[in-house]
């Protein structure tokens, strides 16, 4: 077929880059996409809103004898939404203290910790072709045994919070290890395998919390006990925000993985495996080792995600520890096309969808879920640039990209 | 029926794989297209055939305009193509695949009726002795008996316009022969057969017309009188020497020691059967067979990318199985895979990152743990030029090269290793006559510096061309191992299982 | 091109290459036999029995409560265990297949023993054996549902992650629209038939959403599965919050009826257990037998199944590849809709949050079990239905298990099936690759 000699010609012309180009250039960017689809979101978003809204359904009944009530409850549905979501996430600007004002934005990034932590090792995953499902369960396990260290140990300062640290990157570790070994020695698809793991730590979490050696003693409510405040994180901020010294290990195991993946022979060889496992392997790399290694790292990374949760925001271990973090994360990671930057940026954006959560309940009377809702249609239009294109009547580049999963 | 097409252009993106291309074919004629590989033959047919929009001109039957939506249109029109690649879904039977698009159904619940299906593919099989049975299941079938169920498939459509693309690719010079007489016989009954080809002899031996494609565009017509010579110029546009230049080899010790060995695949057939041969230093070994008679797997085994069952390999007195494939290529083996797009390059990765697929981990490349992106960026640089691999950068993707260029790189990498051994795998298929004559220089460079040089090829016209010495395989075993003025009716019959003796 | 050539008959007879021998599968029988018969049979004390029931009180033909010694039935299953992980081993060393007989005598065994070291010496409790398997038939209903909508996605190839979400939909909606017309009507009876028909057309949006994205867009499918999930049940949650919770009248409690079936539904055990149940269940029969023949006999399945492993060729022979991926994905979604109604209308609740559970991807698992065929999807969802059962009876007897260690089974179950314990499992070719020309 003579479809495969086509050469891509993507160096332009000297002296074609006018204004117009460069008007063009910007809108055939994916990072517009990125932003378009955000809106394209919060619009549908917004319609939904509009239509679970009582006040505008009661307006709505009269629509014919005053229409612009209708309108009027609608935009005020809208926006009261929004506006909470804002304040939740970003700037409360109706609270009286600068510190208040200041303390969405904190929680913002608490709550985009786990997020990235997650979200990177997926990321590793994708790169390297593998659909890891199992985060849910990597940091249940990467909970489960650093918070188990942080409360059943007694370590010194700085000790203690390093063995902790270090056992709950062990303990998603292995939750990552046992898919990747299946998947590398029998070929058993880690789709499946992870989500079943998934099911596995909860119950193993669920099984750990009715024994003596967990549950905190005076307690009737399925918890353990709090850990040793020489293994939580230090907070960074203060006493007055919870933010803590996750979030900096996060943004440095971004840059880690950066490097991991682009400078390092490691990653070069993830990439390859990922891409094109058949010419890996006849280029002489072990692509069961790589699978092993891709799976054990992201396993780690995902349980420092656990780490975030035991040891820096809720110190003690319930069968909620986990969340939604590790099915966010998918979200995460595919909304930060599997890049650690990006990961970054989408895990802060999700982060800030979490922390408006209260928010938007108190003030606009809705329900958390919408965020869900928010984010699922975000990542679909991302992975549909044309899509994106079409909604707003965008150019299609003459050189589209490939959306890498 | 008379197929008319014209002025058809079919564009990809800004590549023009066919302009305006004009072609009229007569019933009851065999009408030969003529070309190099990725000249827009298959393109041209696969617009005809309804697979591709055109993006001008138009095909006209008896004189009247088509317009074909899809192959279902172009089948129901009486047109049958016989794909390249076959068009055959493995775990269906051949009645299945018959049938399929065109059922018949029975009874009130309107079920497969496979008894009729089963009756027509018999019936087909019969009328031109093709010993196909209809319950056999594709994947289970050697190539040739696929190709037999691609003729019935399009005969049980009752095509009128049959299309033929590279028929004989997979065949041996005897079922060639057979393929051709099958040919003939259609076109004697009235049947309008296209051929696609870039085998000159194919073509002189059947065509009554022959139209030449170069580069998209038709570039003229010939007589079947023409000789091969004519028709070769014609076809790539300047003169080219028909056979390759190459002094007779000098060979030194015995380098590569292969002993009984066995491979059994995943599905527990035994692909390669108790095989035992040398290979020596600056020597070309060309293994020669059907596609799927072991060879492939002959070569995977030698590099440990399938198990073996039994036997060794020793390459310099080194055993090499049980060795990592990483081992083996180290210890001095340059690996060139049949199927670079999927073997050979990872086509997201730019040029430069294939160049180094092999090495990333060793120095200059990487220190420790860590890449030298400038020490790779230079030596691909060096690469590009001494393999004259035609890119505007070494941050292209590899996908984004033309097959000969991707094949370069490839070479280029396996080559950057001091080589005891090259193993090549249809080392020049898909590529065009410059690419190919490029390719065979290399091969023969290798082997003059020294090593030991296996080529595995299904095209006879290259084993000829290259080897030393020729070793058969048929059924996972080698029939014989031949000197290189073999005739190539001996050479048929041992493809086909005779051993030498008996061919000979 | 026939044979003509009389070389070949000169050929010496072809070497013989001997396959390596497998021994996974005796090992493993072997091991869980001997952890067996030490817990399970040694475990079971002496002179106690265990009593099952087999017969309801409804029954035609009363079947006596049978009091089982305990201790030797226990050892003797166990045993029995053992002796077929031997024959197995006899298998594997003459390079012999048994059949699929051994692997479900041995189950069938394993959970006799199990049940009678359960059972042992419970005087107050006995086992439902009925009350076990209507649980099991009961509990798989959803899975089968799913798993078959995973099967017309991906025998097209279409990878259909989105099972849990087509459930939840299928759920939500049918509670949605059932209890709408149940006080329109005035009938909870009326409404939950009309809840029932409502389900599938949330289902079908969803594989509408997911042939969009896949067919269209040429998303990897697996991430559309994925978010797809996260959006119903971020849409469902969203509703449930505003539009159900301030109309109540819009998620109410109505059930589907049983409906025994004459004569059939007083079989002893059989009888209770397969046809005495709600208008679903007997859907998901018919459903079952329709697609396996639909899918391998008729021409549907045929072109389907083309597309699934190959669609060039299907499109080279006319076959409209995309339009036949977006029918499917579409009906799977209706399919896995329908299925969501066991939930809410089927069972009798009202619906709630996240109700479906994770039992999507359980129907994911079935499917792969049941190596995409809609009889090996419903053996397998019986399975898992079977082992949830089995969970809830040992909840009312009482035993040492942990209860989170038999939730645990069915997923561990499954990693071993995955793992290639049950054979090489090979899903349609085209699978997750667009179809582009």
């Amino acid at each position: 077929m003579s479809a495969e000699a086509v050469k891509q010609d993507d160096a332009p012309a000297e002296g074609s880059r006018d204004w117009r180009a460069l008007l063009r250039e910007i809108a055939e960017s994916s990072a517009l996409v990125v932003v378009m689809a955000v809106v394209a979101s919060m619009v549908i978003g917004g319609l939904l809103i509009i239509f679970a809204d009582p006040d505008v359904s009661d307006a709505a009944g009269y629509f014919f004898a005053r229409p612009m009530d209708t309108f009027t409850a609608a935009w005020d549905a809208v926006s009261s939404a929004y506006t909470a979501m804002f304040r939740g996430s970003v700037w409360n600007y109706s609270a009286d203290t600068f510190a208040q004002q200041f303390k969405p934005l904190t929680e913002t990034l608490t709550m985009a910790t786990p997020l990235i932590f997650a979200g990177l090792g997926l990321g590793i995953g994708f790169r390297a072709g593998l659909f890891n499902i199992g985060a849910q369960g990597q940091i249940i396990m990467g909970a489960m045994l650093g918070g188990w260290v942080g409360f059943a140990w007694h370590l010194p300062v700085g000790l203690h919070l390093l063995v902790a640290v270090v056992a709950s990157a062990l303990g998603g570790a292995i939750w990552g290890f046992i898919p990747g070994i299946l998947k590398a020695k029998t070929g058993a698809h880690e789709v499946i395998v992870t989500i079943m793991l998934n099911y596995v730590a909860a119950n193993l979490l669920a099984f750990a919390l009715s024994q003596d050696a967990f549950q905190r003693p005076d307690s009737d409510n399925l918890q353990s006990p709090i850990v040793d405040t020489t293994a939580q994180y230090p907070l960074i901020l203060g006493s007055s925000y919870r933010l803590h010294l996750g979030f900096l290990l996060a943004i440095a195991a971004a840059i880690g993985v950066w490097w991991l993946m682009e400078r390092s022979t490691w990653g070069f060889r993830f990439r390859a495996v990922g891409a094109n496992p058949r010419a890996a392997r006849t280029a002489g790399m072990n692509v069961s080792f790589g699978i092993i290694a891709v799976m054990t790292i992201a396993g780690a990374l995902a349980g420092l995600a656990g780490s975030a949760q035991i040891l820096g925001t809720e110190k003690s271990l319930t069968t909620g520890i986990a969340g939604s973090f590790g099915f966010d994360a998918i979200t995460v990671a595919l909304l930060g096309r599997s890049r650690p930057m990006g990961t970054v940026f989408a895990g802060i954006l999700f982060g800030a969808f979490k922390a408006s959560g209260p928010t938007l309940q108190v003030a606009a009377g809705l329900p958390v879920d919408i965020v869900l809702i928010l984010q699922s249609l975000i990542v679909l239009f991302i992975a549909a640039p044309p899509l994106v294109r079409f909604l707003f009547r965008l150019p299609t580049p003459t050189n589209e990209k490939v959306v890498a999963a | 029926m008379k197929l008319e097409l014209k002025g058809i252009t079919k564009r990809f993106g800004t590549f023009t794989a066919n302009d305006a291309i004009d072609l009229v074919v007569e019933s009851g004629t065999v009408h030969a297209l003529l070309g190099e590989n990725g000249a827009g033959k298959s393109t041209l047919m696969n617009v005809l055939f309804g697979l591709y929009d055109a993006d001008e001109g138009e095909i006209l039957l008896d004189d009247e305009p088509t317009g074909f939506t899809g192959p279902g249109d172009a089948m129901a029109a009486g047109i049958g193509m016989v794909h390249q690649h076959f068009m055959l879904v493995p775990p269906f039977t051949v009645a299945e695949n018959v049938m399929l698009g065109h059922e018949q159904v029975k009874g009130p619940a309107k079920l497969l009726d496979l008894a009729a299906a089963r009756a027509k593919v018999k019936e087909i099989s019969d009328r031109f002795k093709f010993d196909v049975d209809p319950d056999a299941v594709i994947e289970d079938l050697p190539v040739g008996a696929q190709q037999r169920v691609e003729i019935i498939k399009a005969l049980s459509r009752d095509a009128k316009v049959l299309i033929l693309d590279e028929p004989t690719a997979v065949l041996t010079p005897q079922e060639t022969d057979e393929l051709l007489a099958i040919v003939k016989d259609l076109r004697d009954a009235g049947t309008a057969v296209v051929l696609i080809t870039h085998k000159l002899r194919e073509v002189q031996a059947v065509a009554d017309t022959i139209t030449v494609i170069r580069r998209g565009k038709v570039v003229g017509t010939a007589e079947p009188t023409a000789s091969q010579e004519e028709l070769a110029s014609l076809m790539v546009g300047r003169d080219v020497s028909m056979t390759v230049d190459k002094t007779p080899a000098e060979p030194g010790d015995v380098m590569l020691a292969v002993e009984d060995l066995s491979v059994i695949d995943e599905d527990g057939i035994a692909r390669l059967k108790h095989v035992s041969f040398d290979v020596h230093a600056g020597e070309i070994l060309a293994i020669a067979g059907v596609q799927g008679n072991g060879q492939t797997e002959l070569a995977e085994a030698l590099l440990g990318v399938v198990p073996t069952t039994s036997g060794t390999a020793t390459l310099d007195g080194e055993l090499l199985t049980g060795k990592s494939i990483k081992e083996t290529l180290h210890s001095g083996m340059g690996f060139v895979p049949e199927d670079r797009t999927e073997d050979g390059l990872v086509a997201t990765f730019t040029i430069a990152n294939n160049l180094i697929l092999d090495l990333h981990d060793v120095a200059p490349y990487a220190k420790g743990m860590a890449l030298q992106p400038r020490v790779i960026a230079e030596e691909a640089e060096e690469h590009v030029k001494q393999f004259d691999v035609r890119t505007t950068s070494i941050e292209q993707t590899a996908g984004s090269l033309s097959g000969g260029n991707q094949q370069k790189v490839v070479l280029a990498r396996e080559m950057s290793r001091p080589l005891k051994l090259l193993i090549a795998s249809q080392p020049t298929r898909g590529l065009d006559v410059g690419s190919i004559e490029f390719v065979h220089k290399r091969i023969i460079a290798e082997r003059d510096n020294g090593a030991a040089v296996i080529i595995v090829s299904a095209e006879l016209d290259e084993v000829l061309a290259l080897a030393d010495r020729i070793a058969v395989m048929y059924h996972g075993e080698i029939v014989g191992i031949v000197p290189p003025d073999t005739d190539r009716d001996t050479l048929g019959l041992m493809m086909a299982g005779a051993h030498e003796e008996a061919a000979a | 091109m026939t044979a003509t050539l009389e070389a070949p008959q000169t050929q010496e007879p072809e070497a013989v290459v001997e396959t390596p021998k497998s021994w996974k599968m005796p090992i493993l029988l072997g091991a869980v036999g001997l952890i067996s018969f030490v817990v399970f049979g040694l475990g079971t004390p002496g002179g106690t029995e265990t009593r099952f029931v087999l017969s309801q009180k409804s029954d035609a033909l009363q079947i006596p409560v049978w009091h089982a010694p305990a201790q030797p039935f226990a050892i003797a299953a166990t045993l029995a265990l053992i002796a077929l992980a031997g024959l197995s081993a006899w298998a594997s060393a003459n390079r012999r297949k048994l059949g699929v007989w051994l692997p479900i005598v041995y189950g069938v065994l394993l959970v006799f023993a199990i049940l009678m070291w359960a059972g042992a010496g419970k005087s107050s409790t006995s086992i439902q054996v009925t009350g076990l398997l209507i649980g099991a038939v009961v509990l798989a209903t959803p899975l089968v549902f799913g798993a078959l909508a995973g099967v017309v996605c991906e025998r097209s190839g279409i990878v259909n992650i989105a099972i849990e979400g087509q459930l939840l939909a299928g759920a939500f909606m049918a509670a949605l629209v059932g209890s709408a017309a149940a006080t329109a009507t005035g009938s909870s009876t009326a409404g939950a038939y009309i809840g029932l028909l409502a389900a599938p057309v949330a289902g079908a949006l969803i594989g509408l959403l997911l042939a969009l994205f896949a067919v269209k867009y040429w998303v990897d499918q697996i991430v559309v599965g994925v978010v797809l999930n996260v959006l119903a049940v971020g849409l469902t949650n969203f509703f449930y919050g505003t539009v159900m919770k301030e109309n109540t009248d819009l998620n109410q409690r109505i059930g589907l009826p049983d409906l025994p079936i004459p004569v059939l539904s007083h079989i002893p055990v059989i009888g209770p257990v397969l046809f005495d149940q709600n208008l679903l269940v007997y859907t998901m029969y018919v459903l079952v037998i329709v697609l396996n023949v639909m899918l391998f006999k008729s021409r549907w399945g045929l072109r389907v199944r083309a597309v699934g492993e190959h669609p060039k060729a299907a499109d080279t022979v006319g076959i409209k590849v995309n339009r036949t991926r977006v029918r499917n994905t579409i009906l799977g979604g209706a399919i896995a809709g329908l299925g969501g109604a066991f939930f809410t209308v089927a069972s009798g609740l009202a619906f709630n949050k996240e109700m479906t559970g994770g039992k999507g991807y359980i129907a994911l698992a079935a499917m792969i079990l049941g190596r995409w065929s809609p009889k090996g999807a419903l053996a397998a969802a019986l399975f898992f239905g079977f082992a949830d059962s089995l969970r809830e009876q040992f909840g009312i007897i009482g035993t040492s298990i942990p209860s989170q260690f038999l939730a645990m089974l069915p997923y561990l179950a499954t990693i071993f099936a995955v793992a290639g314990l049950v054979g090489h499992v090979r899903p349609p070719a085209a699978e997750n690759q667009p179809y582009k020309k």
